[in-house]
């Protein structure tokens, strides 16, 4: 595929774009700086064949950049969520579409069991509670946390990563229930009939549109000022408004966010709390994931480049 | 001091020997026993404390103890307040008890059973992944508002697929291993002996264990040979990928050598609970991303003080009423 003319639109890994340089031609968004980027696209514009962007909101493929790309054939995700992709866009000008799913999957889940485990433990806070010589200026004192085993967690979404996440919490004796038919685990129809009866609910549902917004002030309001909110899916899944406000009040017990509605804006309430757990999005972020992340990116890139079967398409 | 048959059973008079500060476990032990309370009396040093009681009409026959290197109950301790049938340690380790001098003298001795073992489990598991995955040194790159300004940092390791070495299989140990079988790891273990009908290979020494994994977590007892179990020859044996986990106690690991093996890069990260010379962790790690350290506080939820005081009430009860221990701690029976 040397020949192939891809766009990079930010930078993501470094073993990605070092493949995509050696393999392909390849140009950097970042080269131009911001207010040059229009003129930029149209200078390379009958070159550029294929986009590759990250994942998370605000990552690009919308339709202002896929009307500025006349020659483009496909845009390569280095993510499982596509929803920063204008998929309507794409299939109106016959653009493939693809993704990373199943090898992240694993990564996800751990990182979700992870901060559930943590906001109601608080281990990074703990741990910032000595290394400030709290520990020792309180004379060894700090205070009790909330247990996390046996609790009732409900999952939203049980796709492959719900599913895996449904799967580890067994193991710490947590009951568990879910919005989504699967055998044996109870299902609740409605979000807010499953934070009632929930002390922690994990949001791990795709990036729909049905789905924006569905953790609300309601939903909040059910899981009280005991429960926890643990968010490995998409920050606009959340009220982050709400969701702010509630835990600043301690009208909910606790959070772990690893996606924030504008990333990498993480209002300012929420730095200054200690009852929530903040990650950078990195729920994939292992570097074993992401060079598989990016060999499928690679693997995608050729196989339509040879004109063969994509491996993990979405359009 | 025993009562006989047909006259009213002697007053449950219970010595409390802990800096507790829950209010509900204090009522709860009020309700049902005579309680004195060294850490609330006028009448200190200890020796002045128990000698009183011992010479009270109504002498304590059960004492509330724990470790910590508070109080010892030691041949000195006991021969202080002869009355005393019962010690009820409020922790799972009782290695600042002479089970033998207890034996000895009919004394019964209880520990805290399994009633901590989930959340112990829980917060070994939560530093391990906290540890791979860089959990807390992302928290404190994004509270430092570094997110929008540089974009990317470090990445951890997968979990799935580690091999994870468990020194002491207990209670806490087995809760362990369960829930990193469910991250997909894999388990082995050293324990003083094999256990039965396990499905996690064993090793006879922690050094061999260490050759065969990635990740070590102490859940061992503290005793005159687990002291330093990790130390130099372990950790050259982990290896420079290699991470440790401690929940166990601060002096089951070569503190001062594993600083050095991390300042060096000779393992690639730990994840602790516990110290030699608690409160305070060394300084040395205080910059360090590739370690998590908390204040001692795997035990420390509302549920688990909660289990506490029924545990505590539940077992003097029974001691009070001429029934066996719950929670029983014999000389050379497996503590953990």
């Amino acid at each position: 595929m040397e020949s192939l003319g891809v766009l990079l639109l930010r930078p993501l890994d470094t073993y990605l774009e070092q493949e995509l340089d050696r393999r392909c031609r390849l140009l950097r968004l970042w080269d131009a700086p911001h207010d040059r980027r229009g003129e930029f696209l149209r200078a390379h514009a009958l070159s550029i064949r294929a986009v590759v962007t990250g994942g998370g909101s605000g990552a690009g493929g919308d339709a202002e950049l896929i009307d500025a790309l006349p020659r483009l054939e496909i845009i390569v995700c280095y993510a499982v969520g596509f929803d920063h992709v204008d998929l309507t866009r794409c299939r109106e000008r016959g653009v493939r579409v693809t993704n990373t799913p199943d090898v992240l999957t694993d990564d996800v889940a751990d990182l979700a069991v992870g901060l559930a485990i943590d906001a109601p433990r608080r281990i990074p806070h703990a741990d910032r509670y000595v290394r400030a010589g709290l520990w020792k200026a309180n004379n060894g004192y700090y205070g009790l946390t909330n247990q996390f085993s046996g609790k009732r967690v409900g999952i939203i979404g049980l796709g492959r990563i719900g599913l895996a996440i449904a799967k580890r919490v067994e193991g710490f004796g947590c009951p568990r229930t879910r919005q989504q038919a699967y055998p044996n685990y109870t299902y609740l129809p409605t979000v807010v009939q499953l934070a009632a009866v929930s002390d922690g609910l994990v949001v791990a549902c795709s990036p729909k549109e049905q789905s924006r917004g569905i953790v609300s002030r309601e939903v909040i309001e059910a899981l009280g000022p005991r429960g926890v909110l643990v968010n490995v899916g998409r920050g606009a899944h959340v009220d982050q408004p709400e969701l702010v406000a509630a835990l600043a009040e301690g009208r909910l017990g606790g959070a772990g966010l690893d996606v924030f509605e504008a990333e990498s804006d993480v209002p300012q309430v929420l730095m200054a709390l200690d009852n929530v757990v903040l990650a950078p999005h990195m729920g994939s972020g292992t570097r074993e994931t992401r060079k598989a992340m990016a060999d499928l990116v690679l693997a995608n890139l050729e196989a339509h480049a040879l004109s063969k079967p994509l491996l993990t398409p979405v359009v | 001091m025993m009562a006989s048959r047909g006259e009213p059973p002697a007053t449950k008079v219970v010595l409390l020997l802990v800096p507790h500060k829950d209010a509900s476990f204090h009522a709860a032990l009020r309700e049902r026993f005579r309680v004195l309370d060294f850490f609330a009396s006028e009448c200190s040093p200890l020796p002045a404390f128990l000698g009183a009681a011992a010479a009270a009409p109504e002498p304590p026959r059960a004492a509330i103890v724990v470790g910590a290197g508070l109080i010892p109950v030691d041949a000195a301790f006991l021969d202080a307040v002869p009355s005393l049938r019962c010690v009820m340690c409020l922790a799972a380790g009782v290695d600042f008890i002479d089970l033998d001098e207890c034996a000895r003298r009919g004394v019964v001795v209880a520990n805290s059973g399994s009633v901590f073992s989930a959340d112990v489990a829980d917060h070994a598991v939560g530093l391990l992944i906290d540890v791979l995955r860089r959990v807390s040194a992302a928290e404190r790159f994004v509270r430092r508002g570094l997110w929008p300004v540089q974009g990317g940092h470090p990445l951890g390791s997968k979990i799935g697929g580690r091999r994870v070495g468990i020194i002491g299989l207990g209670n806490i140990g087995s809760q362990i291993a369960k829930r990193l079988q469910a991250l997909g790891c894999i388990v082995c273990y050293n324990s003083r002996t094999p256990k039965d009908s396990v499905p996690y290979r064993y090793f006879t020494n922690v050094h061999d264990l260490a050759v065969e994994s990635d990740v070590l977590v102490v859940a061992c007892a503290l005793n005159k040979a687990t002291r330093h179990i990790v130390g130099k020859d372990v950790l050259e044996a982990l290896g420079k990928d290699g991470v440790v986990v401690n929940i166990g106690r601060g002096a089951n690991v070569d503190q001062a050598e594993l600083v050095r093996a991390l300042k060096e890069g000779r393992i690639a990260g730990a994840g602790l609970d516990v110290f030699e010379n608690e409160p305070g962790a060394p300084g040395e790690l205080f910059c360090m991303d590739n370690v998590v350290m908390t204040p001692h506080v795997a035990v420390f939820t509302a549920e688990s003080m909660s289990d506490l005081r029924d545990h505590v009430v539940a077992n003097l009860e029974a001691f009070f009423s001429g029934q066996p221990l719950l929670t029983p701690v014999l000389p050379h029976s497996p503590v953990n």
